[in-house]
């Protein structure tokens, strides 16, 4: 772990990456041509596995060892499913930074086709959740209402009650899940990543996930509304009352100054 | 307790009695020097400046006037589900944002109108009002002994013991009545808090479908929460059946189980335990499916899953209960009867 | 008021509102009433109007709680969602979180309505706080008004459970989280824990009773005693008279301020506009207690973030930071982890409630106070007063210690210890430091008093040296900053007699004498400058 981000801040690290990127643009024109179209679908299928592979060994095989198979900076990735790839590493939480009681989200560095590459080769490896289509998390044909007793059943104790983040042991958290891409969501809850627990389609439906995605869009999309004005974080009494007593109280004691203060008196000539 | 036997030279000096102004002098730097003279306001010596004062606060009483009509005119034109975005506040209601401010401006203007006339225009002198000592004048106090002793004599309280005793006899039991009224707000606890409505043969139904669960249906790394068979969200009693049945089903490798009696209840893994916090009985099911460890997000009571849900650290007194499970024949999951120990926060006679 | 070519009262030719104030007098009295109230003295200092806001706001909260229960269904019975609302179609909920989503979303004005509601009830106890710290650190709560002192505590003690009885209505997620709290720690008690939770909630919890039970607790019997004894609280301000800071003019003997017709009734009834104000506009900006995102209550759902409102919030730390402790025995339980912070909650607000008893008992002053005190001028009192905030705070960042942990990167588990440390530590260490600085602003008085101003202005003197020139303090500002008291300690007295007979000296006479060295030791005040010291001074033996 610590070789790796030593080398992610080497400076031609920047070009390393910029190299492969172009590579895999590349690459990825070859696969997406029009003339190799033509072939069979498995051979793109082996293409992109081999790619994957590529970028495997570069930026993941220092901690999950060169086929996968994990080490003791991390685990074991045969079986875990293209999902749990198009999450971690969609998300900016792989590769990892640094080790931690938590792996953050943070800013991607894999372009949506290297991301696909990579999690082609890991599903390789061993079957596991592939990544959820449109039809399976968009918005069509999904309750919101039943999605928030859901959220409120499975996910609040965490995430709060429209998914605003909170605490667990030890500095871990259930992140935010504000601006989170719905697919994301859905493979969250497919995969478990980190110490979140999974919730797989024979306990909580496809159906069901949809239902949640669409509740949480309702609640905590860009566009929800907050009928009673400014949402104070939307953490409850706690931001409240630090509310009421720096502006409410704050405002009103600005008030008795003033009403309580001499009037300003004509100035001796 | 008494005080009385402070020497009186201990307590600093009265102040001067008489609030008398008395000039600084050789004797005494720190006399008081008295009121100070009244300056005068702007307003006090400038017409010109009153006027300002005057429209300042007609105005201020104007404005108040137009928000009201204002407040009208939102309450009548602005439909009640419209929203609009308002920097920096973000999509808010259009009515309670446009009713809230009007009412708050009218409100506001009035009280700051009359303040600034107070403040500028009504007379600004200071004026000293004298105090009279709260406590009675020792003729009054004397005056008010004798008459509560003529009065108690002429009741007879004192001398005739048995109608004073009787009298208290029942000033006190009446209210032992109201006392007795109370006595249905509820049924006695009776075993109640120690009973669920879980018991042998009970399917285990997934929350989430309604539909009862199969082993295979709990992978390693999942949670799961589960109610007993037979319970419906719209049964008259749902609220506190649910409130001692909630139950959270997760499958650990069964190698990972220390506690023995835990591995024993379990099914190949699949263990069940009460979701009610038995700190003060939050629903508690924060899962860390790595280290096993389940955080109450109340109070953050966090107990040892892999470990008979042993309490690791915060308020909780004791483990999390554990439903004994198995297989029927139909390959769902299912109660081996109620809980062993009473599901919740400790009681006193629970034992 | 012209004094007038007819002595005789002209009744009945009078105008007409002079007709009516003759009606009511012959009736009620009120011109004899008006003699001593209508011009009385109230002195000007913002901090005595802090009271108001708390009135004010309770004014407030009556007006918006009343028009709230014309709406508002106080039943737990179990409906189905048919609002306008969208994410809790068809949902089921008791009446009661349905009638508050009904105000919230389809009573025009009604989210305005239960906004200011609730937000007048943060200001209240946030009013009420720091009224009554204002009213500690000055020394206002001495005699005469130590029952004031108690009437407003109670106050401050019924407005915490109002306001807990109140945001529990809803039926919401959040309230029924903390109603279950309330009914662990009930049944924590020894002995009757049970039978009381059973009798509170008509069976078990949550039952069918508890929302309506609640709702004539918060909405007649609470708010009915607290309204008795604000009158009281008012009737005693009106009657003691306003207390006043030290200066020039202002003696123990009298209250210097503006009268109450014309300047107060505007300053004051313009204040209570300008509060109704500022709450209205931010009911109007900001939302409170948005119910309808939190969903209703089950028994079986939670979310991360459960805390109550602000002032409730020390009872949270105490439940969070107690270890677990149980004990069992002979077939009982002792929940001591619920317990404990169960006693401790009252104990917490009790300590600062009898404080004015413990000060008048060292210091055996039987006289009536009407100066406030310099917090400065009374060390320990204002150490004590800090020590008990500086508490009530360590208990409420434990409250809210998952959002720290959050906010601020940090380890639940740590934040916890450390609060757990800082419930004994703190405090003391408070004392210790606002002791130091208070007596340090002595000193800085003593030093203004003797030595005068530092004008800023440089001077250089012939031989080259540069010294600042001190000016001086005007007659009025050495009154001002000499006007205060000090006592001496108390001591025990002879304990031979005259006759040479030991006396026996009882164990609470040795602990006062011991306080009250504490109290007003050489350690604990500094002794304000003397006129011998001023002259010695300012008759020109040199500068410092």
């Amino acid at each position: 772990m610590k070789k790796l981000s030593a080398r992610r801040r080497h400076p031609l690290a920047a070009v390393v990456v910029l190299l492969l990127a172009l590579a895999a643009t590349g690459g990825l024109y070859a696969t997406l041509a029009p003339a190799s179209q033509a072939k069979a679908d498995d051979t793109a299928q082996s293409l992109a596995i081999d790619e994957g592979k590529k970028l495997y060994s570069v930026g993941c095989a220092t901690c999950h060892g060169t086929g996968g198979q994990g080490s003791s900076d991390g685990p074991s990735l045969v079986g875990v499913g293209a999902a749990a790839v198009d999450f971690q590493v969609g998300t900016g939480r792989m590769p990892a930074q640094q080790p931690g009681a938590q792996i953050p989200r943070k800013k991607v560095i894999y372009t949506q086709a290297q991301i696909d590459q990579l999690a082609a080769y890991i599903a390789s490896l061993g079957a596991g959740p592939s990544i959820p289509t449109k039809a399976e998390y968009g918005p069509d044909g999904a309750d919101i209402a039943k999605g928030g007793e859901l959220f409120r059943t499975n996910c609040a104790q965490c995430h709060n009650f429209t998914g605003k983040g909170g605490a667990l042991t030890h500095g871990k958290f259930a992140p935010s899940l504000e601006g989170v891409a719905p697919k994301h969501i859905y493979e969250a809850m497919q995969t478990g990543p980190q110490n979140m627990p999974s919730f797989p389609d024979t306990t909580l439906t496809e159906q069901n996930k949809k239902d949640i995605i669409a509740y949480l869009n309702a609640v905590n999309g860009g566009n929800t509304e907050s009928p009673g004005g400014l949402e104070l974080g939307g953490l409850g009494p706690v931001s409240e009352g630090l509310f009421a007593w720096i502006f409410g109280l704050g405002a009103l004691i600005a008030v008795a100054v003033w009403v309580a203060a001499r009037t300003a008196k004509a100035k001796k000539s | 307790m008494s005080s009385q036997d402070i020497p009186e030279e201990n307590l600093p000096a009265e102040q001067d009695a008489h609030g008398a102004v008395s000039v600084a002098d050789d004797k005494d730097p720190f006399a008081d020097p008295g009121l100070p003279p009244h300056e005068h306001r702007i307003q006090d010596i400038d017409e010109r400046a009153a006027k300002r004062s005057e429209r300042v606060v007609a105005m201020l009483f104007t404005v108040s006037m137009l928000a009201t009509v204002g407040f009208i005119a939102s309450y009548v034109g602005i439909p009640h589900d419209k929203a609009i975005y308002v920097f920096p506040i973000g999509h808010i209601n259009a009515l309670n944002f446009a009713l809230g401010l009007t009412l708050g401006v009218a409100l506001f203007t009035i009280g700051a109108g009359a303040v600034h006339w107070a403040r500028t225009l009504m007379s600004d002198v200071e004026i000293a009002d004298e105090r009279h000592p709260i406590e009675a004048s020792p003729e009054v106090k004397a005056k008010v002994m004798a008459d509560f002793k003529q009065g108690a004599k002429e009741s007879a309280l004192g001398r005739r013991k048995l109608i004073r005793n009787t009298m208290f006899g029942a000033l006190a039991l009446f209210p032992l009545s109201g006392v007795m009224l109370l006595r249905d707000l509820g049924p006695l606890p009776g075993t109640k808090l120690r009973h669920t409505l879980w018991s042998k043969g009970k399917l285990l139904v997934n929350m989430n479908t309604n539909e009862p669960l199969r082993p295979s249906d709990v992978a390693v790394g999942s949670l799961t929460f589960v109610k007993p068979e037979g319970l419906e969200e719209k049964d008259e009693d749902f609220q506190t059946q649910i409130a001692k049945a909630a139950l959270m089903i997760v499958r650990l490798q069964p190698e990972n189980i220390k506690d023995k009696r835990e591995l024993d209840w379990s099914y190949e893994g699949i263990v069940a335990f009460s979701k009610i916090c038995t700190h003060v009985g939050c629903p508690i099911s924060l899962y860390e499916q790595q280290t096993h460890h389940v955080l109450c997000p109340c109070h953050q009571s966090t107990f040892d899953l892999s470990d008979g849900a042993r309490v690791i650290f915060g308020p909780a007194g004791h483990a999390l209960p554990q439903l004994r499970i198995g297989v029927n024949d139909e390959g769902y999951l299912e109660a081996l009867g109620d809980f062993e120990e009473p599901v919740g926060p400790a009681f006193w006679e629970r034992g | 008021m012209s004094t007038n070519e007819n002595t005789a009262p002209r009744r009945g030719k009078a105008p007409a509102g002079e007709r009516v104030a003759d009606w009511a007098d012959g009736r009620l009295g009120i011109y004899s009433l008006a003699k001593t109230n209508m011009r009385k003295i109230f002195p000007d200092h913002w901090s005595f109007m802090l009271g108001e806001v708390c009135m004010y706001s309770f004014i407030i909260l009556i007006l918006t709680g009343v028009y709230l229960t014309l709406f508002f269904h106080p039943s737990m019975n179990e409906v189905e969602y048919h609002g306008s609302y969208i994410p809790l179609q068809g949902q089921m909920m008791s009446e009661a979180f349905n009638s508050t989503l009904h105000i919230s979303f389809d009573v025009r004005g009604g989210l305005l309505i239960r906004q200011i509601h609730h937000w007048a009830a943060l200001i209240f106890l946030a009013g009420m706080f720091v009224h009554m710290m204002r009213v500690f650190f000055t020394g206002a709560f001495r005699k005469p008004r130590e029952v004031n002192w108690i009437f407003g505590f109670l106050l401050f003690v019924l407005g915490m459970f109002t306001g807990f009885t109140g945001y529990s209505l809803p039926d919401d997620l959040l309230s029924g989280t903390g109603v279950r709290f309330m009914e662990g720690a009930i049944l924590s008690v020894p002995i009757v824990g049970t039978y009381l939770s059973f009798f509170l909630f008509g069976g078990e919890f949550p039952g069918g009773d508890f929302v309506a039970r609640f709702y004539s607790v918060h909405i007649l019997l609470l708010p009915g005693i607290m309204l008795g004894l604000m009158v009281g609280h008012l009737i005693l301000v009106f009657y003691h008279k306003h207390t006043q800071f030290a200066g020039p003019g202002k003696t123990n003997n009298n209250v210097v301020g503006m009268p109450l017709l014309p300047v107060y009734m505007a300053k004051a009834g313009g204040f209570f506009f300008l509060v109704f104000g500022v709450i209205t506009a931010i009911a109007a900006i900001a939302s409170i207690n948005p119910i309808w995102s939190m969903g209703p209550y089950r028994p079986d759902q939670v979310s991360t973030g459960a805390q109550p409102d602000w002032y409730m919030g020390f009872s949270e730390g105490l439940i969070r930071a107690m270890p677990g402790w149980e004990i069992n025995l002979w077939g009982h339980t002792l929940v001591l982890g619920v317990f404990i912070p169960l006693v401790i909650f009252p104990l917490v607000l009790v300590a600062i409630a009898v404080y004015p008893f413990i000060e008048s008992w060292v210091t055996g002053d039987k006289r009536e106070h009407h100066i406030l005190d310099r917090p400065r001028n009374a060390p320990t009192r204002t150490a004590f007063g800090a020590a008990w905030i500086s508490w009530y705070f360590v208990l409420m960042i434990a409250g809210g210690n998952d959002l720290w942990a959050t906010h601020f990167h940090l380890s639940i588990n740590a934040i916890t210890w450390f609060v757990r440390v800082a419930f004994f530590v703190v405090p003391v260490l408070t004392f210790i430091a606002t002791k130091r600085i208070c007596l340090g602003l002595q000193r800085r008085d003593k030093d203004k008093v003797l030595h005068g101003r530092e004008s800023g202005i440089i001077k250089r003197l012939p031989h080259g040296e540069f010294i600042e020139v001190h000016e001086p303090l005007s007659q009025e500002a050495l009154h001002t900053l000499t006007a205060h008291e000090q006592y001496k300690p108390v001591e025990i007295g002879p304990t031979v007699d005259e006759n040479g007979v030991e006396r026996k000296v009882k164990g609470s006479e040795k602990l006062r004498a011991k306080l009250s060295e504490a109290y007003y030791g050489d350690e604990s005040q500094i002794p304000k400058p003397t006129v011998e010291e001023y002259k010695e001074i300012t008759s020109g033996h040199g500068h410092h």
